[in-house]
């Protein structure tokens, strides 16, 4: 495709130092530090209110900070207005130009930029060619379906060469079929054009699909930050395995560095963990069901009720008698578990973690 | 609805309009007949009173005047009103109801208190900065913006201001740029509207130019009426008309430009 065309420059590191912003006494960035790799997408994912848009518009230049630094590429960016800055945005709400074509949004930016009507229209036709858009240059915002709505505003993003590009819950006012489409639209244009991205999502799979990285935020700061595969399977904090993912919470005893639940000693990830009673944190793939001979009722012994379909892989949710217990397994595994079957659990000893509170029910 | 109910409705409608539309074209009707009598009450029908408009140096300033007024209110209202409004919806909302109050608060002050109200300023005005009447656009400007804000802030309230600010912020515009090519060319027919309703309101304005000794139109209209009755009824009458043709332009007009991005039973 446009390739040649638009890797015309390479993606510069972007720095978040120390960056902080209140609202009156509410803290919404607490001190936030971010190094971005050229070229990286780094997703920030988190509950409403964590800070993580917060985030995006102080390197946008859309609010100010209280303190801290933003970075562009070792220039200090921080006292700069959102005008100066060179940022490519694409935001929640539609954000065409209403009295505009499609070609003539995306060219908005060029067309500011001084650039002649010649080469406007070549880069933005090449724009528009990235995002599989060329034959709806002429159209209005009002004859586009959301999602072109937001490949357009990602042309227009993109077509000004910004320095980084900011991507604030683009998906979210879509329908999920043409969400998942447009989310690996964006990584493969992300990765063509090599721009280095922050992506800001409430949603854990979509963060988890197309980032290098994942950055865990709750009130204002980082919980963890890493690759999905280390975010999902050695979650840092008892937030990020619960924000992240299905997880049991299933009681057990922490003694000498492990922790008994329901008779299996499992690893902990935090070894130095108080003994005593607590609640262990276990993914739903990581328990397995057995079904044979001998179902002598005991601690790992429950009844099926209920089996969900999610098409490769299937969830079974078992009543052991004092809660409820999630197992995650290849559908092809789950056809003889019915409701009412009696199942044995089998725990795969990965380290687990211990939660904060001492809720005692066992829940998703 | 069935058949006979819709037919009542249609009558109702019909009757309605008619008694509204002779309401308020049996004056104008007077107006104009009144204006083409001759002398007697047996002369044929002239435009003599029409005519001598044109020779009564005392209308055509007036007319000159208030057009020039008309114009410098509606522009210094739109530099006024609509970058204040934005700013206060983007920046400072708290603020807005503040805003409000005081865009409306010239609707409840009758004329006569706001003359008492100004006339020493006019008169420090016209003695340090300039006798001109065009200086009552400054009391105009005061007038309109009730109305001004109410058609404002409905256009306003159409767009996603937030939104599309920020994007053309993030492209590379400053504010003016946002202004001029982003916010009101997507509020054609609210300015629009605002614009007239200024217009209308400072040709038909009668009561502050003549407390303050300005001559407007209205003011000469007066005047001419005490020795010509027919030509100060033609003028009445030319100022109506020219009411209602911009109107008509501004339906025309605004229809059009909206038409013009907005594929009806679509939502942006």
């Amino acid at each position: 495709m446009a390739s040649e065309a638009t890797r015309d420059h390479a993606g510069i590191e972007v720095r978040l130092e120390g960056l902080s912003r209140r609202y009156g006494s509410v803290v919404a960035l607490n001190e936030l530090n971010l190094t971005m790799a050229a070229g990286e997408l780094v997703a920030l994912l988190g509950p409403s209110g964590c800070g993580k848009t917060t985030a995006l518009r102080l390197v946008a230049g859309l609010e100010e900070a209280n303190g801290g630094r933003v970075v562009f590429g070792g220039k200090d960016v921080t006292g700069l207005p959102a005008s100066k800055r060179d940022v490519g945005m694409v935001f929640q709400a539609y954000s065409l130009f209403p009295h505009m074509t499609a070609i003539q949004n995306v060219a908005f930016g060029l067309t500011l930029r001084r650039k002649t009507p010649d080469e406007r229209r070549r880069r933005a036709g090449e724009m528009l060619e990235l995002v599989g858009l060329s034959g709806f240059a002429d159209r209005y915002a009002s004859q586009l379906s959301g999602g072109q709505q937001q490949r357009v505003a990602l042309a227009r993003a993109l077509a000004i060469e910004p320095t980084v590009l900011l991507l604030d819950e683009p998906l979210s006012a879509l329908d999920a079929k043409v969400r998942s489409r447009l989310r690996d639209e964006i990584r493969r244009v992300q990765l063509d054009v090599g721009i280095t991205t922050l992506f800001v999502t409430h949603d854990q799979e979509e963060a988890l699909a197309i980032a290098d990285r994942v950055g865990v935020m709750q009130a204002g700061h980082l919980e963890q930050l890493g690759p999905p595969t280390e975010i999902y399977s050695r979650p840092a904090t008892p937030f990020v395995a619960e924000f992240v993912g299905l997880t049991n919470r299933i009681a057990g005893v922490v003694k000498g560095g492990g922790v008994e639940v329901r008779g299996t000693r499992l690893p902990l990830v935090m070894a130095d963990t108080a003994d005593g009673p607590a609640i262990a944190l276990v993914r739903p793939e990581a328990v397995s069901l057995v079904v044979d001979g001998e179902m002598v009722p005991g601690p790992l012994v429950g009844t099926v009720i209920a089996t969900a379909f999610l098409g490769a892989t299937s969830r079974v949710t078992v009543d052991m008698g004092d809660g409820i217990v999630l197992a995650q397994m290849p559908t092809s595994d789950a056809g003889a578990l019915t409701a009412g079957t009696r199942v044995r659990l089998a725990l795969r000893k990965d380290p687990v973690l211990i939660a904060r509170d001492e809720k005692a029910t066992t829940e998703a | 609805m069935n058949r006979s109910q819709r037919l009542k409705l249609g009558i109702f409608r019909v009757v309605v309009l008619l008694l509204m539309g002779a309401f308020f074209l049996m004056p104008i009707g007077a107006m104009l007949e009144f204006s083409t009598r001759g002398n007697e009450v047996t002369s044929p029908r002239t435009l003599d009173a029409w005519v001598r408009i044109a020779q009564t140096p005392g209308l055509v300033k007036g007319i000159y005047t208030s057009l020039e007024l008309a114009v410098i209110t509606s522009l210094g209202m739109l530099a006024l009103l609509l970058p204040t409004m934005v700013w206060v919806r983007l920046r400072l909302p708290r603020i807005s109801r503040i805003v409000e109050f005081i865009c409306l608060l010239p609707l409840t002050v009758p004329a006569i208190a706001l003359v008492v109200g100004l006339k020493p300023l006019y008169i420090w005005v016209n003695i340090n900065i300039t006798p001109s009447v065009l200086a009552l656009a400054f009391a105009y400007l005061v007038l309109v913006l009730p109305y001004s804000y109410r058609a404002l802030d409905a256009g306003l309230a159409a767009i996603d201001l937030k939104t599309l600010s920020e994007a053309a912020r993030s492209l590379g515009a400053g504010w003016g740029t946002v202004m001029l090519r982003i916010i009101i060319p997507n509020m054609p027919s609210a300015i629009l509207n605002a614009s007239l309703l200024s217009v209308a309101l400072v040709l038909g304005e009668y009561t502050v130019a003549n407390l303050l000794n300005f001559q407007n139109l209205q003011v000469e209209i007066a005047y001419v009426g005490l020795t010509d009755a027919n030509t100060s009824t033609a003028v009445a009458v030319g100022a109506l008309l020219l009411a209602f043709v911009l109107l008509m332009v501004l339906a025309l007009v605004g229809g059009r430009l909206q038409q013009q991005h907005y594929v009806p039973g679509q939502r942006a």
